[in-house]
């Protein structure tokens, strides 16, 4: 599945997206939080406080116990302040 | 008749009067026009800005005002909705966002257009970030804007 980061999680990241292949056990977005935060320091950074952190599959907002099963495209950003 | 929106998520400056006159002229049917537009101050929390850089989510963006304009068609009887949205750097004085609605009567139209603004704030994915001379920094998200929005919620 692709990931994408915005603002300043993408800065954290070091990454604008990437394509990734978590293991079976990765159901959820928390749990692909986790697993993410585990591939490196920057990556621990970008989630380091996971409440904070807002995410969407395929365009559309999702809570941290969406499952991530059949998603295309996945996307980890801060809370908005656009208008 | 069935209302369709017009989203736009670009670069390029607005113009407010064209806007309106394009859900308003020639019609006999719109009795009232409302317009927000949301325009970059000079200094954010008291301290002087050079200008506001928006990121935003390319597809996401138009996918969920798309979806809060569907909401606000069937919520209240419109015959118009505009929204634009800019994205790119942006000077104190310019314009950042633009709702505009058009109904019969006052009431519809200012609701629908203090609704579309409030989960703009919360719900667009736009990110502002300021440039000062102290440099580049991520502006926050407020409580009061996600409090704004909750109002609307359906029991």
């Amino acid at each position: 599945m692709r990931v994408k980061y915005f603002a300043w999680v993408r800065e954290r990241v070091g990454l604008a997206e990437e394509t990734v292949e978590p293991p079976a056990d990765v159901r959820t977005v928390n749990d692909l939080i986790g697993w993410l935060s585990s591939r490196g320091e920057a990556y621990a950074y970008a989630f380091e406080k996971p409440k904070v952190i807002r995410a969407a599959i395929d365009h559309a907002h999702v809570k941290p116990d969406a499952v991530i099963a059949g998603a295309r495209e996945i996307a980890f950003f801060p809370p908005m302040t656009g208008g | 008749m069935s209302v369709t929106a017009t989203i736009r998520i670009q670069q390029a400056d607005f113009d407010v009067a064209q806007e309106i006159a394009a859900l308003s002229k020639g019609r006999t049917d719109v009795g009232a026009v409302v317009t927000f537009s949301g325009i970059c101050r000079g200094s954010e929390n008291g301290e002087p800005i050079e200008a506001l850089a928006l990121e935003h989510y390319p597809g996401m963006a138009e996918a969920e005002i798309g979806r809060h304009a569907d909401e606000a068609l069937s919520r209240w009887p419109l015959q118009g909705l505009t929204i634009i949205h800019r994205f790119g750097r942006i000077a104190p004085g310019e314009n950042i966002v633009l709702v505009v609605t058009a109904s019969s009567h006052r009431q519809a139209a200012f609701e629908a257009a203090e609704f579309l603004m409030d989960y703009l704030k919360t719900n667009a994915p736009f990110w502002k970030r300021e440039e000062s001379e102290k440099g580049t920094s991520w502006i926050e998200a407020r409580d009061h804007d996600d409090a704004a929005t909750a109002r609307w919620t359906k029991p």
